[in-house]
């Protein structure tokens, strides 16, 4: 099934959609430009911010239900940005509103944990003002009605990413971390910027609606689309080649690793490779890449996520390899499409729900990371378990919980693709139920391992009751939304549906393989983590592991091809510069200054020498005057 | 008919020219440059009479002209230079140079 | 109304009032001079509200006859690409003298001994004459004027006014001008004889010249200049000297303002008087552009000075500039003519921020930074939105240009010429812009409190006052750039109508989308 005709649309709570945007995008400016005044409410505008987004997102959703189905496509028009090229406009469908509410519901409980975990920052009305920049940024993204549009958003997500990792800038790490994510993205926004202009040479216009619609023709190099487009993607998903960055940017605070580093920003490469769908359906060799990478790093992310010791880093390496399953649907086409939004709902919940009780146990351990020094932490610490406890059991895929729906979804649109693909989905969920078993027990089971002044206790109810609604979406999202179909019929609009929708084969091959996997990859976990003593000191391992905390080499990988090279490049250009291109200005003008510093002296200062050369002139100028003759 | 004169204001200007290069005294090489300039003034006034017209003899009263401000302000140099150097050579006067 | 002259006018009687004020009497000179910039742009601001394009290419057109036996005039008028330039000067003028307030008192830590203060506001309101008469004068031995008279202000705010080195890059900046702007002299006088039109007015000379080896020659005297000016690679290094140098204040001036003469040169003067021979050296251009881009940006990257810092950027920005002129679509020449207008604005508040930086510290060199965010927030993040904006963060207004000239150059048809390679290398410097840009901004702003910086004060209220304008123009112009950019479509137009260039269609045309936008 094609997706639907888009129709443009005034009047109603759609036509005011932008104020989604506008009042998160306020609320950013009056706390950066009221200062210090606004100190003492400020969190709570940011919160009030964030939330009345929310509401206009859930009664646009109600207003768009209330169309009919073929209708659900509406674009808002808003301005013109650049004359004779782009109109700014929103394009509101079942895409890019599953997006809003993820973005404002879950970013709102964040908002709301955030005045918890924030409260004894100096800064922390600068944080909820970035934290609104950021979910203003990300409506546009997914709200824009064009590319153009979108890659303001994509960008302005990136900037309060930086914001945010770089916080605590006064730490190097922290500003270190904030730069290198900029700059690989950068990397992912060069493919992006070139995608787009492909886009406008081919078709003349950034609009979705007529591009998309046309993407499938004869004569569009749909293939080098669709491949830029990954590599920006690549670059915001932290996809393989350029993951690098998210590791990093565990330096912001977890709020932000939660929000942004794993439920919403990240997955903007998924949003931009479902969103231009069409250019992919047209191009099997970009999809092939797309399902390569996202296999790529599901794989790559389990194994980081498997050898981390910092509880934040370890659940980065999962958020890499979650998104890898996301992109690998994505791939596949419209059978994954659904699948691919499903689980980025779901992991949404349950990533967030398990970086917030992160976030937690930090909070009461002294801002600890090193799970080695945690454990026993479920006997004090009631709700965070539970909480995180659902999520992780979530995300392992346990039956019946929102991950076993949503992934087990992709793993078997995988397998229906190409088998080969399918069975290292299967590995990368078994890989998944031991890391992220290893986190659970190493810090809420097992002997306490804490430091001497660490008294660890419940948080504050402003962050549990965030863990507890997060908790519930990780429970019943998938379910709802997987059983019957019911959002790929909701998604079909946007994005097309199948011919014949997947069905649903509990007992398949694959699905009980997996299951006996996560059971095995859990169970020696808990033999290795939860039952047994785990040494303070990481012990020194195998190269595989050594491998796997290095980050598979990503970082060295970077430095020895990109980074020296570079600052090698840098310095001989300088040296060129100064000594080559100066120097050869400098060098004329040391030459001219030269030859004139040894003809003065001619100039010798006798009155009567000078007196004799003029005669001479004189001479040979009568003399010329005589040989022309005629005088 | 005006050839004498011009043979004659060859003559002066010559001796000035040659004055002026061979003599080191200011004075001397100062009245050789007057000698010049009145030998030009002769043949401005005897091109003048050739052709039958005044712009020759208009050139002369310029040329007296400056060579007067030349005399007053020339003296007063050398007469400067002289009260400072206690000399009147010119090949002594050679700190303009390079 | 004789718009233009007046706006010519006002500023040099300012001038001679500001140097004509008696001995002491520096705040008054101050004052006078701030007053008569803001005179100047509340006259811009009313003359720009006036103007409707559309209506004739021309507009405020006086012509009257100076040397007449060589068909010399006094002729000013404007266009949209003029216009937004005369304003942009109009605009940072004030804000540079705003800024400039105790750069010649001699109290920086960085600054030369106590010169005379009212010379120094005397030669900026001077400038500002030059550089409005520069992009108004539509007859060219009158452009040729301006274009070397501007030199002689800003020589003596970089020589007398500058930093250690200020005779050196003084000496340097009016000698390479002084050149560039000879091989034009000669170009314009053989312009004049060889057209056989007796006249030095624009209009009428644009096709006058139909060979195409004339065409060539006469258009590589302007170029030159136009290159030396703007500065395109190779001709660049008296740039770095140069702002490097300059106080702050005259630093905007010469690279926000006097630069961009000479890529408005390029676009009114080489295009439209030699279209031939700028379709043939259109891959000369290109190339040097593209090499400028990638090569300034890298250099910029091994800066250890801000401000060579910014100026090699700067270097990096002209290069898509030239590009975007030479790719002669409607698209890439409007994005350079806006990109000439927010790069003034951009560079003018990271040079200008930059210059509130070294007045407290005493040094332009990055390393005697660090942990600024933590004393002076205001400074670093005012610092982060001018640098953000130098990097072309969508959303502010140099992203915008960037991307007309990139999408418009990739999209040029003109002449089968792989207009695709250069863009696609130019794209490259975006990723360049954030590692040179945020790398200093790392160095500069964080970490952990350098003990030099520790006392290191806010901005104060004069500075805020100069910073916040340009802010909310850059904020501003990359949401809705539609005003600025509905006044240079039309004379954008019309100049590549004289260049006769294909337009741009696209290889697959979409059709109209009812409510899809386009």
């Amino acid at each position: 099934m094609e997706p639907a005709e888009i129709f443009p649309h005034s009047g109603g709570v759609i036509g005011v959609s932008w104020l989604m945007i506008a009042l998160p995008l306020l609320g950013a400016a009056i706390l950066l430009l009221g200062g210090r005044r606004t100190d003492r409410w400020g969190h709570f505008l940011g919160v009030a911010m964030s939330l009345a987004s929310f509401v206009v997102g859930v009664l646009t959703f109600v207003e768009l239900l209330g169309l009919g189905e073929e209708q659900r496509r509406r674009v808002v028009e808003l301005f013109e940005f650049i004359p004779g090229m782009v109109n700014m406009g929103l394009l509101v469908d079942p895409l890019s509103i599953s997006f809003v509410l993820l973005i404002t519901g879950v970013g709102s409980l964040i908002h709301i944990y955030s005045i918890g975990y924030m409260s004894h920052d100096p800064g922390r009305r600068r944080f909820f003002a970035y934290l609104n920049l950021f979910v203003a940024a990300m409506l546009l993204l997914v709200l824009a009605d064009n590319y153009v549009g979108m890659f303001i958003g994509w960008e302005g997500v990136g900037l309060a990413s930086y914001l945010l990792i770089g916080f605590w800038q006064h730490k190097p790490s922290a500003a270190t971390a904030a730069q290198k994510a900029f700059i690989v993205n950068r990397v992912g926004d060069f493919g992006l910027l070139v995608a787009m202009f492909l886009i406008w040479t081919t078709f003349g216009s950034f609009a979705y609606g007529p591009v998309l619609g046309a993407a499938g023709d004869a004569n569009v190099p749909a293939t080098a689309i669709g491949l830029l487009l990954l590599l920006g993607a690549c670059g915001k998903s932290a996809q393989l080649p350029l993951q690098s960055w998210l590791l990093d940017a565990m330096e912001g605070p977890t709020p932000v690793s939660a929000l942004i580093h794993a439920a919403t920003m990240v997955t903007a490469g998924v949003y931009l490779i479902v969103r231009s769908g069409a250019f992919f359906q047209a191009a099997p060799t970009a999809q092939l890449v797309v399902t390569i990478v996202g296999v790529a790093t599901l794989l790559a992310g389990a194994i980081i996520g498997t050898a981390k010791d910092d509880i934040k880093k370890a659940l980065a390496g999962s958020t890499m390899s979650q998104i890898g399953y996301m992109v690998l649907a994505a791939g596949l086409g419209p059978i994954g499409y659904a699948f691919a939004i499903a689980h980025l709902i779901t992991h949404g919940f349950f990533k967030a729900s398990m970086f917030l009780g992160a976030g937690s146990v930090m909070h009461a351990m002294n801002d600890e990371v090193d799970m080695r020094k945690y454990g026993g932490l479920a006997s004090v610490m009631k709700v965070t378990w539970a909480t995180f406890g659902l999520g992780y059991l979530a995300i392992i895929g346990f039956p019946l919980l929102s991950g076993y729906w949503t992934k087990d979804g992709i793993i078997e649109a995988a397998m229906e693709h190409s088998p080969i693909l399918g069975w290292l989905a299967v590995i990368g969920a078994g890989l998944t139920g031991f890391y992220m078993s290893r986190v659970f027990f190493m810090t809420f089971h097992g002997k306490r391992r804490w430091a001497e002044d660490a008294h660890p206790h419940e948080s504050p109810a402003v962050m549990t009751w965030p863990l507890i609604l997060l908790s519930i979406g990780s429970v019943f999202g998938g379910a709802f939304l997987i059983v019957g179909n019911r959002f790929m019929t909701f998604l079909s609009p946007a994005v097309g549906a199948p011919e014949e929708p997947l069905g649903f084969h509990p007992f398949s091959v694959p699905g009980i393989t997996t299951l006996v996997l996560v059971a095995i990859g859990a169970g020696y976990a808990w033999t290795k983590y939860g039952r047994s003593e785990v040494p303070a000191v990481a012990p020194r391992g195998s190269f595989l592991t050594t491998f796997a905390r290095r980050d598979l080499y990503g970082d060295a990988l970077n430095e020895s091809l990109f980074m020296r090279p570079g600052q090698w490049l840098t310095r001989l250009a300088v040296f060129f510069d100064n000594r080559g291109v100066d120097g050869l200005v400098n060098g004329l003008a040391a030459g001219i200054g030269g030859s004139s510093g040894r003809l003065r002296r001619i100039q010798t200062g006798f009155a009567r020498s000078y007196a004799l050369s003029m005669l001479f002139g004189a001479a040979v100028v009568a003399g010329a005057l005589l040989l022309v003759g005629n005088l | 008919m005006t050839t004498h004169y011009l043979v004659l204001s060859a003559l002066l200007f010559s001796i000035g020219a040659v004055g002026v290069l061979v003599r080191r005294n200011a004075i001397v090489v100062f009245m050789c440059v007057e000698l010049m300039l009145n030998a030009c003034n002769l043949a401005f006034v005897t091109f003048a009479r050739q052709h039958g017209n005044l712009d020759g003899q208009i050139i002369a009263f310029f040329v007296m002209v400056v060579a007067a401000a030349e005399v007053v302000v020339g003296l007063a140099i050398i007469v400067t230079i002289f009260r400072t150097r206690r000399s009147a050579s010119v090949d002594d006067a050679n700190l303009l140079k390079y | 109304m004789p718009w233009l002259s007046i706006l010519i006018a006002v500023p040099v009687l300012g001038a001679v009032a500001v140097a004509l004020l008696p001995k002491g009497s520096d705040k008054a000179a101050k004052q006078l001079a701030l007053g008569v910039s803001l005179v100047v742009l509340v006259l811009t601001l009313v003359m720009a509200v006036q103007f409707a394009p559309g209506n004739g290419r021309w507009a405020f057109q006086e012509t009257y006859d100076w040397i007449p036996s060589f068909g010399v005039h006094y002729a000013v008028a404007v266009d949209g690409i003029a216009l937004v330039l005369i304003a942009l000067s109009a605009v940072l003028v004030p804000i540079v003298i705003l800024a400039s307030w105790h750069d010649a008192d001699g109290t920086g830590a960085d600054n030369p001994p106590k010169r005379s203060v009212k010379t120094y506001f005397s030669l900026l309101l001077v400038l500002e004459a030059m550089m409005i008469g520069v992009f108004a004068a539509t007859d060219i031995f009158l452009f040729y004027v301006f274009f070397e008279a501007m030199l002689i202000p800003m020589y003596f705010m970089i020589g007398s006014y500058g930093g250690a080195q200020r005779s050196y890059a003084a000496v340097k900046f009016l000698l390479y001008s002084l050149f560039g702007g000879l091989l034009m002299l000669v170009a314009v006088i053989a312009l004049y004889s060889i057209a056989g039109k007796s006249t030095f007015l624009f209009p009428e000379l644009i096709g006058a010249i139909q060979d195409p080896t004339t065409q060539k020659w006469l258009f590589a005297g302007f170029f030159i200049a136009f290159a030396i000016k703007a500065p395109l690679w190779p001709f660049h290094t008296w740039l770095p000297d140069a702002a490097a140098q300059a106080p702050a204040g005259a630093a905007v001036l010469l690279v926000g303002v006097l630069d961009k003469v000479g890529t408005y040169g390029m676009l009114r003067f080489c295009l439209e008087l030699f279209p031939d021979a700028s379709k043939f050296f259109i891959p000369l251009v290109v190339v040097l552009s593209v090499i400028g881009i990638v090569y300034g940006a890298i250099v910029a990257i091994g800066q250890t000075d801000m401000k060579r810092l910014i100026a090699y950027t700067s270097i990096s920005h002209f290069g898509f500039i030239a590009l975007g002129v030479f790719a002669m679509t409607a698209n890439s020449a409007a994005g350079a003519t806006l990109y000439m207008v927010n790069h003034g604005f951009s560079t003018g508040a990271l040079f200008l921020i930059a210059g509130f930086l070294i007045y407290r510290r005493g040094s332009s060199y990055i390393a005697d930074y660090g942990g600024v965010r933590n004393v002076a927030p205001l400074l670093a993040g005012t610092f982060l939105i001018a640098g953000l904006s130098g990097l072309s963060l969508p959303g502010l207004s140099s992203f915008v240009s960037e991307f007309m000239v990139l999408v418009g150059t990739f999209s040029s048809p003109v002449e089968n010429f792989g207009f695709e390679i250069p863009a696609i290398i130019g794209a490259t410097g975006v990723v360049l812009a954030a590692i040179y840009i945020l790398w200093m901004y790392k160095r500069v702003a964080t970490g952990p409190t350098a003990e030099s910086v520790s006392g290191m004060k806010d901005l104060n209220g004069r500075e805020k006052l100069v910073i916040v304008p340009l802010i909310a123009l850059i904020i501003g112009l990359g949401f809705y750039p539609k005003p600025l950019l509905d006044v240079i479509n039309p004379a954008v137009g019309t100049t590549l109508a004289n260049v006769s260039v294909p337009a741009f269609a696209p290889a697959h045309p979409v059709a109209d989308q009812k409510g899809a936008g386009q």
